[in-house]
């Protein structure tokens, strides 16, 4: 087992140099760049030159790829060029991420506590109305786009009858002490628990429309995984012996049906940071998300670096996780 | 003819030879409904007895209806989409009448069940000695540590070498006829009465078909456990059953002491069956004889006798009158016209 998550680790890394190298290719090769960003397309050939040089996009690729590699494993992956000029890429980046961790553990706990009851039970009913309903509910979360729901529940919940804080992770006004950068937790570690409840009710909306496609994803996967192991032999067996339908559920449906279901868990936690950008758009929230979007519209190549490889890295980790989970659930896997 | 000491009883007695039946099965019938189906009678009034003790064969070709019947015995058919009618009393009670939790009680304890094919009647993560643990903690509210050697000692008994480090192992860890027993530890580990075995050898190879069957024969003569043994291979009736129902398109057709039924074949179905087992003393190069067709040319029982369309020595009240099943010469029997000679 530590062989095989070792394995993993080493793949990891190689992972992320050739992730790196795309990255930074492509970055490049995109239309536009940051001296236009910056100075706009009417600037003179010379205004433009001495910026290029100053951030040293003047050079081959080559060149600059290397000395970007060189710097990266030193940490640091250098000065932000537009977003907020000057800043470390890194602090910027550093300083958001537990927002956006914070938005997506909400989200996915929201998506997998409904999405797996959920997709038990209209399993166990299979066509009943129960069932019916929450398949076309699932469809409903798959189909409303992220940015519109984000808006909708912002609409009606904050704004028009005012139940819940219509922007930002919490009210200023608490002026809250920070430890972690992650609101809620802070507010546990000080006892200042009014600053986490407040951080709570700022959770809400945006992580239910984060949860959207995620819960309709792990609620189908869950709904065909039990149908599907309920139908086993071994089911029927377990049946042969009179256990009690506690058992029978806990031990033998849910074990067997949660494989695929942790897969796609992971998938999905890898896939959120698409919607948390639209989320944390709509939310005001501070996180990576909004600064990704930002940083891509005006060039910020460091910025977009950091982002986009500590994605990547998250990712991968998830997925390691999900492997890990999966041979602990699984001893054919583990024993291969 | 040869033995003909047939007792007036249609129900022959086991080595126990006690009066009661342990099950008596009467007029069974399971319908399935399926949405926009017609609905199909897949067990249409069987009925048969099964002693303390005896072992009882229930053989016919695919689809006959014997998994269903085991099922409906059981308690385990689908939840939804089915009708089952008769009854099926065991020590006294009627089976079907039970509501799901006593039915619960009963299965695993009073009456155990071995099925077809033992790796995916395993549970593929879970350890093999839960999968026996757990139905003692059920049924004799042992603890999972008291009831570890226990499993222990009933792998080793069914014949599982290692016993102590097949209890941590999983299914796909063993052998195809060491899985096979261990789902028979499995079933016999509250020494339940009744043992229904469904095709328990059609999975594995040759050799191993006959260590499993030695195997259940040696352990239902040791605890006296009655066993209902399934199959399409009358092969395996022969070492095993006291008595032998043979089943065709959801009814039985005959039904017979095992010496009887193989010496005199009544039924030209059940002759059939006889002439494509290999015997070893055919003269070599003699060519099995399978019966023609297939179930799908059954004729519905209601009018005819369903095998008619494939019999060998069909007669023309055949296609138009259902047979009953009826006593010939001391035996139940379903047909208008018997096979005479004996092999
Ligand atoms: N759940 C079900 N729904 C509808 N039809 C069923 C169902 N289960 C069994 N049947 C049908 O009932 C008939 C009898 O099936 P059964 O499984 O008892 O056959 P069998 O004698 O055990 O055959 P085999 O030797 O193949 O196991 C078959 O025609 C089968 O298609
Ligand atoms: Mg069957």
């Amino acid at each position: 087992m530590l062989r095989f998550i070792i394995r993993r680790l080493v793949q990891m890394v190689g992972v992320l140099v050739v992730l790196s190298l795309l990255l930074f290719l492509w970055l490049r090769s995109l239309p536009g760049g940051t001296v236009s960003a910056i100075l706009g397309e009417r600037a003179t050939p010379a205004t433009r030159a001495a910026m290029e040089k100053a951030f040293g996009l003047d050079e081959p690729v080559w060149v600059q790829y290397g000395k970007f590699v060189g710097r990266v494993l030193q940490g640091d992956f250098g000065p932000s060029t537009s977003v907020l000029p000057g800043t470390d890429a890194l602090d910027i980046f550093l300083q958001r991420f537990p927002a956006t961790i914070e938005l997506s553990f909400f989200a996915m706990l929201i998506a997998v506590a409904l999405g797996i009851p959920m997709g038990y039970v209209a399993a166990r009913r299979r066509a009943s109305f129960l069932d019916n309903a929450s398949v076309v509910f699932s469809l409903v979360g798959v189909a409303v786009p992220v940015f519109f729901l984000a808006f909708l529940l912002k609409y009606v919940f904050a704004i028009k009858l005012g139940w819940l804080p219509v922007s930002g992770r919490q009210d200023g006004s608490l002026d809250a002490t920070r430890v972690t950068g992650f609101f809620v937790i802070d507010g546990l570690l000080t006892r200042e628990f009014d600053a986490s409840v407040n951080a709570l009710k700022h959770l809400v909306l945006p992580a239910v429309a984060l949860a959207s496609i995620p819960f309709a994803v792990i609620f189908r996967i869950t709904r065909a995984s039990v149908l599907e192991v309920l139908d086993e032999d071994y089911i029927r067996t377990a049946e042969s012996k009179g256990l009690t339908n506690r058992v029978i559920r806990g031990r033998h449906v849910l074990r067997n049906a949660m494989l695929p279901v942790t897969t796609t868990i992971g998938l999905q936690i890898g896939a959120l940071l698409g919607g948390a950008v639209l989320t944390e758009a709509v939310f005001s929230w501070g996180g990576i998300g909004e600064a990704l979007a930002l940083s891509f519209s005006r060039r910020d190549y460091p910025v977009l670096q950091v982002i986009i490889l500590a994605a990547a890295a998250v990712y991968v980790l998830v997925n390691l996780l999900v492997d890990i989970m999966y041979a602990v659930i699984d001893p054919r896997v583990r024993t291969r | 003819m040869t033995s003909t000491s047939t007792s007036p009883s249609t129900h022959p007695h086991g080595r126990t030879g006690s009066s009661e039946p342990l099950l008596s099965v009467r007029d069974l019938r399971v319908t399935f409904q399926r949405q926009g189906q017609e609905p199909f009678e897949a067990v249409q009034g069987v009925s048969f007895d099964v002693h303390p003790g005896q072992t009882v064969g229930l053989v016919g070709e695919s689809g006959c209806g014997k998994s269903v019947t085991s099922l409906a015995i059981m308690g385990l058919l689908p939840a939804r989409g089915n009708r089952v009618s008769g009854t099926v009393s065991y020590d006294g009670t009627d089976l079907l009448t039970l509501s799901d939790q006593q039915m619960r009680d009963k299965r695993g304890k009073d009456i155990a069940m071995v099925f077809q094919d033992p790796l995916s009647s395993l549970n593929p993560v879970i350890p093999i000695g839960l999968q026996v643990t757990e139905v003692l903690e059920r049924h004799r509210g042992m603890s999972r540590k008291a009831a570890t050697p226990v499993a222990r000692d009933l792998l080793d008994r069914v014949g599982i070498p290692d016993p102590d480090r097949r209890l941590t192992d999983y299914p796909h860890q063993l052998s195809g006829g060491m899985r096979q027993r261990a789902l028979i530890a499995i079933a016999l580990a509250c020494q339940p009465r009744l043992l229904i075995a469904d095709e328990p050898t059609t999975a594995l190879d040759v050799t191993i078909q006959a260590q499993i069957l030695a195997l259940l024969k040696e352990l239902v003569q040791d605890t006296g456990t009655a066993l209902v043994m399934i199959t399409h291979d009358l092969g395996v009736v022969a070492g095993l059953c006291d008595e032998v129902n043979v089943l065709y398109g959801g009814r039985i057709v005959e039904r017979g002491e095992r010496h009887e039924l193989f010496a005199q074949p009544r039924h030209p179905y059940t002759h059939g069956l006889l002439a494509s087992i290999p015997r070893l003393d055919a003269p070599r190069g003699q060519r099995l004889t399978p019966i023609p067709g297939s179930v799908a040319d059954n004729l519905p029982w209601t009018h005819a006798c369903a095998f008619a369309p494939r019999c060998s020595q069909p007669i023309e009240v055949c296609t138009r009158v259902m047979p009953e099943l009826v006593p010939h010469e001391g035996r139940p029997l379903r047909c208008h016209n018997p096979v005479e000679e004996s092999r």
